[in-house]
C-alpha cells in the first residue's frame, strides 16, 4: 500500500513541512488514498491552494497540476480553470482563515453557483502559520496570540454556510475518523458539484499550547471527545449538545 | 510558428462601434475565450458585449463577486489554456492589484483593460481622469514589469485590444490596455480588416515554465491537464515552480529575470508615433485622449507657422524612456498634458534633456484643445 502510494507523491520532495502533531498530514495522505481507491489518474486532477499551512498539502506534494494562489482566492482561481476546461477535476485544499475569513465571499459565491469544484478546508481553528491569531473558527473563549483573554466570538459554523450558500454535498469530520474521511473525500470527488468537506485538523504549537493542550495526543483526545456523529447528536439535547462539534454528512448523502 | 493569421470576429469594412465594443470586438478577434469581471461605470459595456459575444463564439463568461475573484479567475483560466481578459475603472483595479503581481510573478498571459474615470476612490464615476498610469506600473507589491498600452480612438481601441493579447502571450505578462472614460464611451467609425495577426503561447512539454536561457527569452508555458504535473505559485519559485523562499539566489535571479523579460525587449514592444517633429522648438508629449485635443492644436498652430510638435505614446509602460531622451536633445522645451496631476509628466523628467512642463486637469472633464493652445502659445 504505502509503495503505491508514491506514484501520487512529487518526486524529489522529501518531507512535508508540517509542525509535529498536525492534522495535516494525516488528511494529505487520506486524499491521495481516496484518489487511488477511485483510480484516477492524477493527470486529470488540478489542485488549487490559498495561503496558510492547509495550503502545502498539495504543493508541492501532490504529483499533479497544482496551484497555489494568493491569500484566500483559491477558490476564484479554481472557478476559471474548471469553467475554461470542464475535464478538469479540481480539488480546493486550503484552511479556515484563507477559505472562511479572507475568502469567505468567494466559497459562498461558488457554493451558489454550483461549481463542480471539490472544496477541502482544513479547520485548526487558528492562524497557524503567522503565530496563533484567532480565527473566525476559534471556539468561544480560547485562548489566542490576538485573543489573551480567551475569543469574545462565535465560531462559524462552516457547514451550516456552505449548505446555506447552496453546496450540494457538505460534510465535516475530523482526521481522528480517518476511514469516515476517506470515504467522504471519495463521495466528494465522484458526486458533481459544489462538495464541501471541513477536516477538523489538530494544531499542538499554535493552539493546543495556548489552551492547555501541549501536545498531540491531548489535542487528539479533545478532538474525539469533542466530536459527535450525526446520528448519535439527534437524540440529544440542546445542553448535552454544548461544545459538541457535529460530524456527519448534509446534502446530497 | 507562434504567429498566426486568423478571420476578424467582424465582417470587413465600416463599423460604427463605441470604444468600449470594440475593445470586446478587439478581444474576440484575438482569440480570447474567457471573460471574468464585475459591473463598474464606465466599463460595463465591454462585459455585457463579452457575455454576449463569448456565448456566441464557445467561450466562457463568468461574473464573480468582486474584481479580487475576476482576476484570479482570469488567472486560472489562462493556465488552463485561455486567451482570457477582464475589464474595469479606477476603484475595480485597485481591487485587482494583489491578483496582478500574482499573474506578473507566475508569469501568466492576461489582459485587463482599464477604463478610467476620476478619481481616487469613487471619485465622479462618469467622468473622465488619466489617474491610473502609475498605479498600473506599480499598484502591487515587489519589483516587476507588466505593459501598458494607451489607445486614443475607437479604431485603436480595437487594435490595441488584440496587440494586448499578442504582447500577454509572447512575453507572458500582464498587458493594460488604458482607456479613459472618455474614448470608452466614444462613438466613431471602426474599419475592420478581413484578417487578424495574432501570437500564441509557445508550449513545449518537459522543460522548466519559469526558466529561460537567456534574460530576453520567454519561457514555455504548458497548461493544467496536459500531464505536465505543474507546479505554480506566487512564492518565489524555481525553474520548475518548486517554492524556494529562503534562497537568496533563486529569488535575485527570478526577480531579475521576469524585470529583464520586458525591459530587454523593450525595442519590440514600445510603439510612439510622432507629428510634426523636424524643426519643432516646443513639443507635445502626450497620449490617450488627451493626445486627440493635442493633435488639434498643433495643427492648428503649424497651420499659423508656430515649430510646434507632436509626440503620442501608444505604450506608457515600459516607458518609452529613449524616445521621450531623444526627442528633448532636439526640442527646447516638452509640453505634456495629463488628465492627472502629472504622472507622465513626472516620469518623463527621468530622461529628459530638456525642460519638461506640465500641464495638469483634474476636474473630470477632457482637455480641450483650445486649452492646450493658450498654453503652448505662452512656451512659443
Amino acid at each position: 500500500m504505502v509503495r503505491a502510494m508514491e506514484q501520487y507523491l512529487r518526486p524529489g520532495i522529501p518531507t512535508t513541512p508540517f509542525c509535529p502533531g498536525c492534522g495535516h498530514g494525516i488528511l494529505l495522505g487520506l486524499i491521495l488514498r481516496a484518489i487511488h481507491g477511485l483510480d484516477i489518474d492524477m493527470r486529470e486532477m488540478l489542485f488549487v491552494s490559498g495561503i496558510g499551512c492547509a495550503a502545502w498539502i498539495p504543493s508541492p506534494h501532490f504529483n499533479a497540476d497544482t496551484l497555489h494562489t494568493t491569500h484566500g482566492r483559491a477558490i476564484a482561481f479554481a472557478t476559471g480553470a474548471k469553467l475554461y476546461n470542464p475535464k478538469l477535476r479540481v480539488m480546493v485544499i486550503s484552511g479556515d482563515g484563507d477559505l472562511f475569513s479572507i475568502g469567505g465571499n468567494h466559497l459562498i459565491h461558488a457554493a451558489r453557483r454550483d461549481i463542480d469544484l471539490k472544496v477541502i478546508c482544513a479547520n485548526n481553528m487558528i492562524y497557524g502559520m503567522t503565530g496563533g491569531q484567532v480565527a473566525s473558527t476559534t471556539p468561544r473563549g480560547f485562548t489566542t496570540s490576538t485573543t489573551p483573554l480567551g475569543n469574545p466570538d462565535r465560531p462559524f459554523d462552516l457547514c451550516k454556510l456552505v449548505e446555506a450558500a447552496g453546496g450540494r454535498y457538505v460534510a465535516r469530520y475530523s482526521v481522528t475518523q480517518p476511514l469516515a474521511l476517506m470515504e467522504s473525500i471519495k463521495k466528494a470527488l465522484f458526486l458533481e458539484g459544489f462538495s464541501f468537506i471541513e477536516v477538523l485538523s489538530p494544531c499542538v504549537p499554535q493552539f493546543g499550547s495556548k489552551n492547555l493542550m501541549e501536545s498531540a495526543p491531548k489535542i487528539i483526545e479533545w478532538l474525539m471527545e469533542k466530536c459527535i456523529p450525526r446520528e448519535k447528536a439527534e437524540g440529544l439535547s440542546r445542553e448535552e449538545l454544548n461544545g459538541k462539534i457535529i460530524t456527519g454528512e448534509w446534502g446530497d448523502v | 510558428m507562434a504567429w498566426k493569421r486568423i478571420k476578424a470576429s467582424l465582417p470587413p469594412g465600416r463599423h460604427y462601434f463605441s470604444g468600449n465594443e470594440a475593445v470586446a470586438e478587439g478581444a474576440i478577434s484575438a482569440g480570447c475565450r474567457f471573460y471574468a469581471g464585475y459591473p463598474i461605470t464606465p466599463s460595463s459595456e465591454i462585459m455585457e458585449r463579452m457575455a454576449h459575444r463569448l456565448g456566441q463564439t464557445g467561450g466562457v463568461f463568468v461574473q464573480m463577486e468582486d474584481e479580487l475573484s475576476s482576476i484570479s479567475a482570469v488567472t486560472g483560466a489562462s493556465w488552463a489554456g485561455a486567451k482570457a481578459m477582464t475589464a474595469t475603472s479606477g476603484p475595480g483595479f485597485s481591487l485587482m492589484m494583489e491578483g496582478i503581481g500574482y499573474a506578473a510573478f507566475t508569469e501568466t498571459p492576461c489582459v485587463i483593460v482599464d477604463i478610467q474615470r476620476a478619481g481616487p476612490s469613487t471619485g465622479q464615476a462618469t467622468r473622465v481622469g488619466s489617474g491610473d498610469i502609475m498605479q498600473a506600473k506599480w499598484g502591487s507589491h515587489g519589483d516587476y514589469q507588466i505593459i501598458v498600452l494607451s489607445p486614443w480612438s475607437v479604431q485603436e481601441m480595437y487594435e490595441q485590444t488584440i496587440q494586448a493579447f499578442n504582447l500577454a502571450e509572447r512575453y507572458r505578462v500582464p498587458t493594460f490596455l488604458m482607456g479613459e472614460e472618455a474614448v470608452g464611451h466614444l462613438r466613431e467609425n471602426l474599419e475592420i480588416e478581413p484578417w487578424v495577426r495574432v501570437f500564441d503561447r509557445k508550449k513545449a512539454t518537459g522543460r522548466p515554465p519559469f526558466e529561460a536561457k537567456s534574460p530576453r527569452q520567454i519561457p514555455p508555458m504548458p497548461s493544467f491537464g496536459e500531464g505536465e504535473r505543474l507546479l505554480v505559485t506566487g512564492s518565489t519559485h524555481d525553474g520548475l515552480g518548486i517554492r524556494r523562499t529562503d534562497d537568496p539566489k533563486v529569488h535575485a535571479r527570478l526577480i531579475e529575470r521576469i524585470n529583464d523579460k520586458i525591459l530587454l525587449n523593450k525595442p519590440t514592444i514600445v510603439d510612439v508615433d510622432g507629428f510634426f517633429l523636424d524643426d519643432a522648438r516646443v513639443a507635445v508629449l502626450c497620449y490617450g485622449f488627451t493626445a486627440r485635443s493635442s493633435l488639434s492644436a498643433v495643427k492648428g498652430l503649424r497651420e499659423e507657422g508656430y515649430r510646434v510638435g507632436f509626440m503620442r505614446l501608444k505604450t506608457l509602460w515600459p516607458f518609452p524612456h529613449e524616445n521621450v531622451g531623444e526627442l528633448s536633445e532636439r526640442v527646447e522645451r516638452i509640453f505634456v498634458p495629463e488628465m492627472n496631476r502629472g504622472q507622465v509628466g513626472g516620469e518623463a523628467m527621468k530622461s529628459s534633456q530638456c525642460e519638461i512642463i506640465s500641464f495638469c486637469q483634474t476636474n473630470g472633464e477632457v482637455i480641450r484643445p483650445e486649452v492646450i493652445r493658450k498654453e503652448l502659445m505662452r512656451l512659443l
